[in-house]
């Protein structure tokens, strides 16, 4: 699904919508911890997480992350949300918990992005 | 452009939480403009990552984190004078983690990262002696179709 879809879907609040305006979400990862993030996804992917410290948007920039869904109601700084327009990469949040978004996501398409397990 | 060499040296300050991260983002992005291909930046990218974490959470005076380019490899090194680690195997493994709360609320402490700089790498080295400080050497080869296992 294309990601200024994800707002209605979520009913969320874009926080950055990137210059393109047609990214197309069409795989995820979802995890709070960013060692998690670092070490289990093996492609390109857009991240739904919880955590807003400033590491978030340095570990999508070095990932390459396509979108970032901010879920229960988390909201990251303004620095972090300057950082994500020059890097181009687009950004929402949900009131919504992780669980819900993913269910939301996957009913509408979205898919795991190829990832290990922690014991692989 | 890409067979040029380099040396890019970072300073990491310990508890450094609004910087933490940032000396490999910027390692990163030089390497894209220097032509590194996305897959071997994203590589290195990852590796520093968890090195410059790793000095921010545990090293006492910080460390240093280095890239040396060359036409054949990335080389990082990661190197900190302490506490160092006890027993490097134990660190080694998956899970084991000694991060205090404020890293978990970072999103860090799952205990992935030296597990996860030697899985991107090509080549990697752990040295440590309590009292004296840790180093960690990791490299990237630049040649085509050399992934890492
Ligand atoms: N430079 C270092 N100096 C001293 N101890 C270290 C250093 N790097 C790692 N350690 C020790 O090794 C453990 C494992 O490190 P590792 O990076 O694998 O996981 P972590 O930092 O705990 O969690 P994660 O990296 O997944 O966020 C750490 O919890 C810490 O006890
Ligand atoms: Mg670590």
């Amino acid at each position: 699904m294309k990601f200024s879809d994800v707002p209605i879907l979520l009913e969320g609040e874009i926080l950055f919508d990137a210059s393109a305006g047609n990214d197309v979400i069409d795989k995820a990862y979802a995890a709070d911890l960013l060692s998690d993030v670092l070490a289990l996804t093996e492609e390109r992917t857009t991240l739904i997480t919880g955590t807003i410290s400033p590491q978030v948007i340095r570990v999508a920039e070095i990932l390459n992350v396509i979108a970032i869904i901010f879920v229960r109601g988390k909201r990251p700084s303004q620095e972090i949300i300057d950082y994500a327009q020059r890097l181009d990469i687009p950004m929402l949040t949900t009131r919504k918990t992780m669980f819900e978004t993913c269910g939301l996501l996957y009913a509408n398409g979205v898919r795991p992005c190829k990832n290990r397990t922690a014991d692989e | 452009m890409s067979d040029m060499n380099a040396s890019l040296t970072y300073e990491v300050h310990a508890g450094d939480i609004e910087q933490g991260g940032s000396a490999s983002a910027a390692l990163k992005s030089e390497l894209r403009k220097m032509g590194i291909c996305e897959e071997q930046a994203r590589r290195v990218g990852i590796i520093a990552f968890e090195g410059e974490m790793n000095l921010l959470l545990y090293a006492t005076n910080g460390g240093t984190l280095k890239a040396e380019v060359t036409p054949e490899a990335i080389d990082i090194t990661v190197e900190d004078d302490g506490p160092g680690i006890d027993d490097i195997d134990l660190a080694m493994r998956p899970g084991y983690s000694t991060a205090p709360d404020w890293a978990l609320n970072l999103g860090f402490g799952a205990g992935m990262g030296l597990v996860n700089m030697k899985r991107n790498s090509n080549f990697f080295e752990i040295h440590s002696h309590t009292g004296k400080g840790t180093l960690i050497r990791c490299r990237v080869n630049r040649r085509k179709n050399d992934a890492a296992d």
